[in-house]
């Protein structure tokens, strides 16, 4: 039996703003430990929306969400933030690093924030993260002063600093030309296969849903296909 | 740890910004500058001016009054005793102003431990014969060491030494305005006449310069034992008992209560100068007015400034909460900000005030009346260093406040997937 790491039992959500959307209907699907799942589905189908649903970040939804095990109704925000800070890694399709702080600061602050470490020990885990990814020359500068791929690969290691027991991915690749693409997806390869990291990743680019583990695909709210 | 990162982060954000965090910590140290400048100032004035009176006015004046007397011979009467009575035309009975029992009196006030000092006085109408004319005037009959200890009478000495009073048999000290009047210099002798008729030549061995004009055209000190001579009176006749109290607030009770013990009339400072404590609470109020007023605006700068910040760093926001910073997290390094900008802006502004205070006290002030004032005046008080301290955190935390719970409640998703 597979370690689950992440399940959503009928998860609806609606809109009513103005008129009511069932945009998520009954989501049922298990993550387990190591997998490297993607979702796909076309613009609207709800694939986003279901993502910040398991990120915690949002909370209107019926059903039941589970990180770890926990369930994630009824906590305050303050313990959400917390099981983010601690359980879960983003990478969005920006990437949203702070141009106040260096590169490594950037990677760092999840960290801090966890404290879990002390901060030699989180700057020693941050170059390290940032070594994975091929990055590691970049940590004293700014991140306005790094290329797109770098910045995306930049958000990656901040994601992984606390050794998170998923990743998200909110089109990671959307914002990047081929070739950096090809080296963020290598990446998460990489993190799957070497570090035993799980992964989900909402893309609508196909070929970088074929060279995962597995694919929910959407359609309306619902899961079609996994 | 964690309290160390969100300053950091608060740190960094301020940094980031820091032509309008300066711009908004300047409005912070012009209002506290401003804040302490003006209460030193004003409450400077105000000592000078309470001065001017309440230096020399005693805190209870104890003395009899020539009234006529509140029991009538049919009141005392039995027969009479339920009956409303109407009598007319009374007069005063033939009195004399001075205060009995003066040594019971002397006794019992150096026995009394709310009481600082206490100096007699006599005050006399007199007529200052000038070749032909007589001016009319009035001569106080002092203890010279007692009134200077008491009621700071060098202090308006402007010419001579006081102690000449004591030492120099029949001498005076003429107001400035009665000098000029009378052409007199140091030294000359002055004749007057009193109430009785008795001609007295006196020696001019002082003038003294009040800042009332109109007191300084008619007054002149003598020594009491001069004045007694002067009136033909004996040396226990003393017409006024001026008392100092350590507390000045109990007087109004304290002269209710010597009032029923003595049998006199007394009269305390508050019922006799009113109008100076009105005016100078009233200048009070209308500084800290002023001075709060200016905070309050240097509060919506920093309030402005922040909701600025904290549009322009949604994004920023917005990744620190979906990476595990809370809400609460996020409004206290929004506080921080807006607190460091008022810790250091009131800072600034409390070193300026000083500053500020300092140089307005170098000012010269020459007025004719206030003869011992020689720059403006300016009160160092610490209370209203702690008060505008205080202020600046309190007004700054609150301009903070609002944004920072906006800030607070910011919801990642929306900003996230607005891109």
């Amino acid at each position: 039996m597979k370690e689950i790491v992440l399940e959503a039992r009928n998860i609806s959500k609606e809109f009513h703003d103005p008129v009511t959307i069932q945009i998520l209907n009954n989501v049922n699907f298990k993550i387990y430990k190591k997998e490297f799942v993607s979702v796909i589905g076309k613009s609207g189908c709800g694939k986003s929306t279901l993502l910040y649903i398991l990120s915690t970040m949002d909370t209107e939804y019926t059903g039941e969400l589970l990180v770890d095990g926990m369930s994630m109704k009824n906590k305050k925000e303050a313990q959400l933030a917390l099981i983010r800070n601690e359980k879960i890694g983003f990478v969005f399709q920006f990437h949203y690093l702070l141009n106040e702080f260096s590169v490594l600061r950037n990677v760092m602050l999840p960290g801090l924030k966890l404290n879990k470490y002390s901060e030699q020990e989180i700057e020693q885990r941050a170059i390290e993260k940032l070594r994975i990814l091929g990055i590691d020359k970049e940590a004293l500068k700014k991140p306005n002063q790094l290329s797109g791929g770098q910045k995306q690969r930049v958000a990656i290691a901040r994601a992984l600093i606390n050794d998170p027991l998923i990743i998200m991915g909110d089109e990671p690749t959307g914002n990047l030309d081929k070739k950096n693409a090809n080296i963020v997806f290598d990446v998460f390869k990489e993190l799957t296969h070497s570090f035993n990291q799980t992964l989900l990743i909402v893309t609508h680019d196909q070929e970088f849903a074929q060279n995962t583990d597995r694919i929910i695909e959407m359609e309306d709210g619902r899961i079609i296909k996994q | 740890m964690k309290l160390g990162l969100k300053s950091n982060i608060a740190k960094s954000l301020l940094l980031a910004r820091w032509k309008q965090t300066l711009v908004a910590a300047i409005g912070v140290t012009f209002s506290i500058t401003m804040f302490i400048t003006l209460l030193s100032f004003m409450n400077g004035l105000n000592d000078l001016l309470d001065g001017l009176i309440l230096n020399r006015t005693p805190h209870i004046r104890l003395f009899k009054e020539i009234k006529p007397s509140e029991y009538q011979a049919i009141n005392l009467s039995q027969e009479y005793k339920k009956s409303q009575n109407f009598i007319r035309s009374i007069k005063p009975a033939k009195s004399k102003n001075e205060l009995r029992n003066y040594e019971a009196i002397v006794q019992t006030l150096k026995n009394d431990k709310r009481v600082l000092g206490f100096a007699p006085k006599i005050v006399a109408q007199i007529f200052y014969n000038v070749g032909a004319t007589d001016l009319t005037g009035v001569i106080n009959g002092v203890e010279p060491e007692e009134e200077n200890r008491l009621f700071k009478f060098s202090e308006y000495i402007v010419e001579g030494n006081y102690i000449d009073l004591k030492n120099i048999p029949n001498s005076v000290i003429l107001g400035k305005g009665l000098a000029q009047k009378m052409l007199t210099e140091m030294g000359a002798i002055v004749q007057v006449t009193t109430a009785q008729g008795q001609i007295v030549k006196l020696k001019v061995v002082g003038f003294f310069q009040s800042g009332l004009q109109e007191l300084d055209k008619v007054q002149s000190y003598a020594s009491i034992k001069t004045t007694q001579k002067l009136l033909g009176k004996s040396t226990n006749y003393v017409s006024d008992l001026q008392i100092k109290l350590n507390d000045m607030t109990i007087a109004p009770a304290l002269a209710k209560e010597y009032q029923a013990i003595f049998d006199v009339d007394a009269e305390d400072i508050q019922t006799a100068n009113s109008q100076f404590e009105t005016g100078s609470s009233i200048r009070t109020l209308i500084s800290y007015a002023v001075g709060i007023t200016l905070l309050i605006v240097a509060g919506f700068g920093i309030y402005n400034i922040l909701n600025m910040m904290i549009f322009e760093k949604m994004d920023s926001i917005a990744i620190l909460k979906a990476t595990g910073f809370s809400g609460n997290d996020v409004k206290s390094i929004f506080i921080r900000i807006a607190l460091t900008i008022g810790l250091v802006g009131g800072l600034f502004g409390l070193l300026f005030g000083f500053l500020l205070t300092a140089v307005i006290d170098q000012i010269p002030f020459d007025t004719e009346s206030l003869p011992t004032v020689k720059t403006f005046p300016v009160r160092y008080d610490p209370k209203y260093y702690i008060i505008g301290a205080l202020f600046s955190i309190i007004t700054t935390y609150f301009a903070g406040f609002f944004p920072a719970r906006k800030a607070s409640k910011i919801d990642p998703v929306i900003i996230i997937r607005g891109k």
